[in-house]
């Protein structure tokens, strides 16, 4: 994630260069002039944002005063391997457009190594939600080829009679054989996965746990203390769920459902106190971990609708900015979270200013339906440039063809496997 | 901000004295109707006539009276009376910008193409109505009964259509059974007000989903303006809000009413089923009922469940009895079926076994069988009331099969439709959810490349996305599928309304 507040004065024209790389208000082109998106061949998502917030103001509630923060322009992007090689792979080939774009920002020497500049602004991501981890840009382009071309090749009569499956599995086996030797079908195996990132990534699910291990006997002695400190805030925190505007509502809704995949930012301030502060991170923590470690095959819980998300803290955890690319119009997303996700989102979320009221962390919250939904609007920030490498692809459809083409490597089906395996076509 | 105020036990007693009869009853007695969509001309002769319409009430009253009138308005027809405009936004933020103003609203619910609100007959700009009055009677008495109203609402109000409907015969143009397996709403107020998942899905519905004011589905209230009492002046009409007693509720036994003006292409509609069943009557019949998800008499495809369901009387609704719980890969009806599409009759959680570990195991997403079956919102949040009547002269299938006519004769066609219209107490949970996600998107339950075969539009948004298949499972391998279906259904018009309680209608003819 790259953070660089953007030079006072400069905002209206980054708006406009911003603007410039979408072919209509919420329709990125990938091969704009200043970022030409789908050059970058391992990048699933990205995009730019500018994070003004104009709820800052709640924390009055609080009888602070407003904080004075910088406008911040963001970058993210979700890509195959190791991020900061992406950066710089980025800042080499579209150097000239993104120093356009970062010019707009402070501290920015165009005379000095873009790469690099990159690379120093680049800030952590706190947690981080990837819906299959280790599925690749390649591998989804060529899946969906895939999917196409068996999908067009099968006999679709509702009336006659379809063919013994296990015959008809073995002639698509020939049929995808001969596109690939035609050079029109390719399935490249899966790399195998860098043995420094397992060793990293096994550390991690062990270290954390350990680390649990040992603050858990000082949780559960202050145990009285901290839910004494949770209650009196959870009872008393205020609740500023306001609907937004009408023109700010509709802002928002004419960058969305322009594709089956829309992008989801969002920011507020983190409520004030080392409370808080310490339990936001703890939360974003047990978040991260339960990403990594759990549910990083399709499903976050329950829900499957969600290809990336971020959570983010800015200036020295004051706030947090939340950045998401989900399936479906943002109305049915909500619904989705409320009904599917609401305790994990109540644990982050009921740290932030307004949020509606919960009860012991995770209940309540979010299932204020009404105040909930007014609550996200009200703290979403419009995606000036939201970039999908695949277009009308959404999770479910990924995981289908994904089903695809393993059924396809696989030898010795059953008749019942074959008929499965043909029904996902 | 909703706290679950109210108990079960001390639930007062619904006020049918102040409901509109429409939300209450769908009048089938009176098969005959009209809707006038009126234009605010005269402003103080207007509120004089909406302070005392003789609007029918949900009393129950033996023998069922006659002929029966409503009143809705909509944000524009709210602000044409010179209802101040805090109380207008207090609304929902879908009623108060619209149907047809707002683009990305149309592109959402796929009001596009055909369907773009730029080709209504009525609806947006000079055309978009501000009073809706429904005038309902039998075939003797609406001549009367429209002239009766038609002479006391012209000095006030300028006519911009009148919706003709036909007689009412329990079927809509294409021939299917219309208005089956309506939401039981629980008026009575006996069903907890609690915040809780439900394993299974149940037809009885809270009355906060269909009236404002009372608690929904969440234990929580809708959007509707809560304002000062003081305001209210010194004959106190309006009811105090009951999660705000502090506040005057102009909202209470009121609902959205949402109307759109559906075209219906029968002759294209049989048509194109007869070309894919090659001219086979059998067939032609079967791909109709596949694509609508009930047989033509109205009988289930799936057959009826063993378990009792909530909210249906086995009985007298014994067509209704049923859900899709025994035919998740839709063999016996397909899952893109317009029927499944409009309330896919599934519980909160997907189903499985009932003890703890299970339901714990599906609730984090961890059974992966469960996942399957996920796809799809609860159908309890997710209800309409529909109040539809069809339009229209009725082709028989002979002559929508038959050749064009000659002449004037492809006129006709134009007219003949659906006025849907449809109650709720969330248009964005409710019909914005059920027309956008369910019927008009191209991946309800993660089918691909399809939206609703019958209302769905065919060319979303998005690269390379088509939305003009409709596949039909089979047990022996891939789904059957018909490709490139044409748009049987245009939308011609409309807009949403607030049918208010009657209080709360003279309050705001008088604020």
């Amino acid at each position: 994630m790259v953070v660089a507040a953007i030079a006072h004065g400069r905002g209206t024209a980054l708006k406009e260069l911003l603007a410039s790389m979408n072919v209509r208000p919420g329709l990125c082109d990938p091969t704009n002039e200043l970022l030409p998106f789908a050059l970058f061949e391992r990048l699933h998502f990205a995009r730019l944002l500018i994070v003004d917030d104009p709820t800052l103001g709640d924390l009055t509630a609080y009888g602070e005063q407003r904080p004075k923060l910088p406008v911040y322009l963001v970058f993210m992007g979700d890509c195959d391997g190791d991020a900061h090689g992406f950066l710089r792979e980025m800042a080499e080939r579209a150097a000239v457009g993104l120093g356009r774009i970062f010019s707009c920002c402070e501290g920015f020497a165009a005379a000095g190594s873009l790469a690099e500049w990159l690379v120093a602004h680049d800030q952590r991501v706190h947690a981080r939600y990837v819906n299959r981890i280790g599925r690749t840009v390649l591998q989804v382009h060529e899946e969906r080829a895939l999917q196409r071309a068996l999908s067009a090749q099968v006999p679709r009569d509702p009336f006659a009679p379809h063919a013994d499956p296990l015959a008809l599995c073995s002639v698509l086996r020939d049929f995808v054989a001969a596109e690939q030797r035609a050079g029109r079908l390719t399935l490249t195996p899966a790399a195998p996965t860098p043995f420094a990132w397992r060793l990293w990534n096994l550390a991690h699910a062990i270290g954390i746990p350990l680390l649990g291990l040992v603050v858990a006997p000082l949780l559960i002695l202050f145990s009285p203390l901290l839910v004494y400190l949770l209650r009196s805030r959870e009872t008393a925190d205020p609740v500023i769920a306001e609907r937004p505007s009408a023109a700010s509502l509709a802002q928002l809704q004419s960058l969305e459902d322009h594709d089956v995949t829309n992008p989801l930012s969002a920011t507020g301030a983190i409520k004030p106190g080392l409370f808080r502060r310490l339990l936001v991170t703890a939360a974003l923590t047990l978040l991260d971990y339960a990403c990594r470690h759990v549910f990083y095959r399709g499903h976050l819980m329950r829900l499957q609708t969600l290809h990336f998300a971020h959570w983010a803290f800015l200036d020295d955890k004051t706030r947090l900015v939340f950045a998401s690319h989900y399936d479906g119009s943002l109305d049915s997303h909500i619904d989705d979270v409320v009904n599917k996700v609401a305790r994990g989102v109540n644990l982050v979320f009921g740290n932030v200013v307004g949020y509606p009221r919960t009860d012991w962390l995770v209940k309540g919250g979010a299932r204020r339906e009404q105040a909930f939904k007014a609550y996200v609007r009200r703290h979403q920030l419009p995606t000036q440039v939201g970039y999908k490498a695949y277009p009308g692809l959404t999770v479910v459809d990924l995981l289908r063809n994904t089903r695809i083409r393993r059924g396809l490597e696989r030898t010795g089906m059953s008749e019942r496997e074959a008929r499965e395996w043909l029904s996902l076509l | 901000m909703a706290e679950p105020a109210v108990t079960r036990a001390a639930a007062p007693a619904v006020d049918y004295d102040d409901i509109q009869g429409l939300v209450r009853f769908g009048h089938g007695h009176l098969t005959h109707a009209c809707f006038l969509l009126l234009r605010v001309a005269n402003k103080r002769r207007a509120r004089i006539w909406l302070a005392q319409a003789p609007i029918t009430s949900a009393v129950a009253v033996d023998p069922p009276p006659p002929v029966a009138l409503h009143v809705a308005l909509s944000s524009a027809g709210l602000r044409a009376l010179g209802v101040p405009d805090d109380i207008v936004e207090g609304f929902s933020p879908e009623f108060v910008s619209g149907l047809g103003r707002d683009e990305s609203r149309a592109r959402r619910l796929g009001d596009v193409g055909d369907s773009a609100p730029s080709r209504w007959q009525w609806g947006t700009g000079e055309r978009r109505p501000d009073v809706l009055v429904m005038l309902y009677a039998t075939t003797d008495t609406l001549d009367a009964w429209r002239d009766r109203i038609s002479a006391q609402v012209e000095v006030a109000f300028e006519l911009l259509t009148c919706l003709a409907t036909d007689a009412l015969s329990g079927t809509e143009p294409f021939g299917f059974p219309i208005g089956l397996t309506q939401p039981k709403i629980d008026w009575a107020r006996r069903r907890a007000v609690e915040d809780r998942d439900l394993l299974h899905w149940t037809n009885v519905a809270c009355l906060g989903e269909f009236v404002l004011g009372y608690p929904n589905e969440y234990a929580g209230y809708t959007d509707r303006p809560l304002i000062d009492p003081a305001r209210d002046g010194e004959s106190g009409l309006l009811p105090r809000a009951e999660d705000a007693p502090d506040r005057a509720d102009v909202g209470r036994n009121g609902s959205y009413l949402v109307l759109r003006q559906l075209r219906q292409d029968v002759r294209g509609f049989w048509r194109f089923l007869d070309e894919h069943a090659g001219g086979n009557a059998q067939r032609r019949q079967h791909l109709a009922e596949a694509m609508i998800g009930r047989a033509m008499n109205g009988e289930p495809l799936v057959g009826r469940t063993g378990r009792a369901i909530d909210g249906i009387d086995p009985q007298h609704d014994a067509s209704s009895a049923f859900d899709y719980g025994a035919d998740l890969h839709g063999l016996r009806c397909p899952q893109g079926a317009h029927v499944r599409r409009s309330n896919p009759r599934n519980g909160d959680v997907p189903s499985g076994s009932d003890g703890t570990i299970g339901r714990v195991v599906r609730k984090f997403g961890f059974d992966s069988a469960a996942r399957e079956q996920d796809l799809v919102a609860s159908a309890r949040l997710h209800r309409l009331l529909r109040r539809g009547r069809s339009y229209g002269r009725r082709l028989s299938l002979d002559e929508a099969l038959a050749d064009w006519p000659t002449g004037g004769g492809r006129a006709d066609d134009e007219g003949m439709g659906l006025h849907f219209m449809c109650l709720n107490a969330s248009i964005a949970r409710q019909f914005e959810f059920v027309q956008g996600t369910w019927l008009g998107g191209t991946r309800f339950n993660g089918l691909p490349e399809e939206s609703d075969p019958l209302v769905g539009q065919r060319d979303p948004p998005g690269e390379g996305e088509a939305g003009d298949h409709f596949s039909v499972p089979r047990a022996d391998g891939q789904p059957a599928r018909v490709e490139g279906l044409p748009t049987f259904v245009t939308v011609r018009g409309g807009a949403y309304f607030f049918l208010p309680g009657l209080r709360a209608l003279r309050y705001l003819a008088t604020v």
